[in-house]
């Protein structure tokens, strides 16, 4: 394992802003696996510590295959989680807005520009990251369809959902989108938390990273996997909308099986607990995404259902 | 009259209204009438345009009967955030320019934006007018995306401002109000002017006679107007230099705003108050204008300290 510096600030009273990786192996840069960008996703540096981990076992056990080089940066983005807010400390900006940088740029678009000159000609990009709503998820894979990478290649994963993302503009300044753009294989991994831990969803985001790794014969590991995989178009997700705001009491959890009819919220009136509104389920499916703050505005999609097929 | 764009409950006993105030010739109904709506507030921490809206309404109640249009004034797009100096949306980290043009179906944010879109949309002229942020101060300028160009660029030279920059089109911009509107043949002027949380009193003035001066064109308006600046316009990248900080620390100016400055002179130093030293000595990349300066005392190594518009540009036609 080798550890380095792959950007670095110098801070005025605040220590250095520094991002780390870690190398695994030698030869063509394979993979590469970054953690949050933004200050709140705990749960996806955290999923990328644990591979830290597993990977320096692999390592010892010679378990690399030769020829292949795997960079993990579990946080490209340490100054905003040390203070607990989701985008950069004094701009507000989102680093995940600012790929694929600009050196001569601004703060954020310096550290994007970073970043990117050290993993932009990486065979493979891995990105764990989180939804724009706080909620859980169902894990997943996604990728955009931009026709470079693809289904199969998303299916080494060996996980259970793969969604296919349709390109909207804000995309075009994600890692996601600019790694394609430079000839990376790049999939975003969704795990079911963001800013709570989960050793389940981590130990599951491991196992499907060593998937991915063993079935591009890059790790000697047992790959198993899902044996039935559903690819959709996030636009297949069928959306549960609030018609009021108030307290949210969720009925239901992510990855629940539902008929069409079953209750899955009440919105509650906040001072006299009154029922404002039952959702129901409009069809029958996999919950595959569910809000989980515990005050809900209206017109929000708190639940998103995956019919069955 | 005040009216309420669009609304929406919010979970604890208060509702989000977004309103406008709209002012037409006495007795008239709005058929038949050119319009121009004044928009302000999509970023919570910019409130230049509170004045503006202000007193555009003062001056035109002192001449109520050389109205001859609708004036439709929009003074608070984003009004959690003014209230809570945030400027994006509080609650949902978003920025609200960032929304357009909305979706009646969609979450809450996104509602909002279409409501007001559906009630802006069809205006003859809309003056949508930021403050720069907390960090920069601008002179009065109007930046237009290079799309629209051939259609705004003649409005914008009667809006009174200082400079008229044409920019460059990008993908992650077709989600702002103006462009959305822009796109559907909604013509709307994006003004920056002056600096976040804070009020220009004479930038304020002037845009209040911009508006005048457009309205009179547009026939919304039969008094007199005060002649308009002659703006300087930009229409090629390479007429802005950048200066970005090389270091963290702090920036004290010594020059003024708007000074015209030679290339290579000082314009500031980036020091380290901690040791007393010296980092970095600012100067002009080249001849021109310093139209934005930073405001914002604080450096990161990146961070925006001015733009300069080069010298040649500054010589008015």
């Amino acid at each position: 394992m080798n550890k380095k510096i792959i950007y670095e600030i110098k801070g005025m009273y605040r220590d250095d802003f520094r991002i780390t990786g870690y190398e695994f192996g030698e030869g063509e840069e394979s993979v590469c696996i970054i953690g949050n960008s933004r200050g709140n996703e705990v749960q996806q540096t955290y999923c990328c510590s644990q591979l830290v981990k597993k990977m320096k076992q692999l390592e010892e056990e010679g378990r690399i295959k030769s020829g292949h080089k795997i960079l993990i940066i579990p946080s490209i983005n340490p100054y905003s989680m040390n203070i607990q807010k989701r985008f950069w400390p004094t701009d507000n900006t989102d680093i995940n807005r600012m790929f694929p940088g600009y050196n001569l740029g601004e703060t954020t678009q310096r550290i994007a520009d970073g970043v990117f000159r050290e993993i932009k000609d990486y065979k493979y990009g891995i990105q764990f990251t989180s939804f724009y709503t706080p909620g859980d998820f169902v894990p997943h894979v996604r990728y955009m369809k931009e026709g470079y990478t693809t289904a199969e290649d998303a299916k080494k994963f060996g996980m259970k959902y793969i969604v296919e993302r349709t390109v909207r503009p804000y995309d075009t300044a994600t890692l996601n989108y600019n790694w394609q753009v430079w000839d990376t294989k790049a999939f975003s991994l969704y795990t079911n938390t963001t800013s709570k831990i989960s050793k389940t969803g981590a130990g599951a985001a491991v196992m499907s990273v060593m998937n991915f790794l063993a079935n591009c014969d890059i790790i000697k590991y047992s790959a198993i996997g899902e044996k039935k995989i559903r690819i959709f178009d996030d636009k297949e997700l069928i959306s549960v909308r609030t018609a009021k705001s108030g307290i949210y009491e969720p009925l239901v959890g992510a990855g629940d099986k539902v008929e069409a009819g079953t209750p899955l919220a009440n919105i509650v009136g906040p001072y006299e607990g009154e029922v404002l509104e039952t959702l129901y389920a409009p069809v029958g499916g996999t919950l595959f995404f569910i809000h989980n703050e515990p005050l809900t505005y209206a017109n929000t999609a708190v639940i998103k259902i995956l019919a069955d097929e | 009259m005040v009216e309420i764009v669009t609304s929406v409950g919010l979970p604890i006993d208060e509702k989000l209204m977004i309103k406008k105030n709209r002012i037409m010739p006495e007795g008239g109904d709005s058929t038949g009438y050119k319009r121009i709506s004044v928009v302000t507030g999509i970023h919570g921490d910019e409130l230049e345009g509170q004045y503006v809206c202000y007193e555009l309404q003062r001056r035109i109640e002192l001449e109520k009967d050389k109205l001859t249009g609708i004036v439709d004034i929009y003074p608070a797009m984003n009004p959690l955030g003014i209230d809570s100096i945030t400027r994006g949306i509080p609650a949902f980290d978003l920025d609200m320019n960032r929304l357009f043009p909305g979706n009646i179906d969609g979450n809450m944010t996104e509602y909002i934006a279409a409501g007001i879109m559906s009630d802006v949309q069809g205006s003859d002229c809309v003056v949508d007018i930021h403050a720069s942020n907390i960090y920069l101060t601008e002179i009065p300028q109007i930046r237009i995306n290079e799309l629209h160009e051939e259609k705004l660029v003649p409005l914008a030279k009667e809006a009174n401002v200082d400079f008229i920059w044409v920019h460059g089109a990008s993908t992650v911009l077709e989600a702002t109000f103006a462009h959305s509107l822009n796109s559907i043949g909604t013509p709307v002027l994006v003004v920056e002017m002056g600096v976040g949380m804070r009020l220009t009193k004479e930038y304020g003035n002037q845009m209040v006679d911009g508006i005048f001066s457009l309205m009179k064109k547009m026939g919304i308006w039969s008094g007199e107007v005060a002649p308009v600046k002659k703006p300087m316009i930009s229409k090629n990248p390479s007429d802005v230099s950048y200066l970005n900080a090389t270091s963290s620390g702090l920036f004290v100016p010594e020059v003024k705003h708007g000074a015209m400055l030679a290339e290579g002179e000082l314009i500031g130093r980036i020091v380290d108050p901690l040791c007393g030293k010296i980092l970095d000595e600012v100067r002009a990349p080249q001849a021109g204008l310093l139209f934005t300066i930073r405001d914002y005392p604080i450096v990161d190594e990146g961070s925006l300290m001015g733009r300069i518009l080069k010298e040649e540009v500054c010589i008015h036609e």
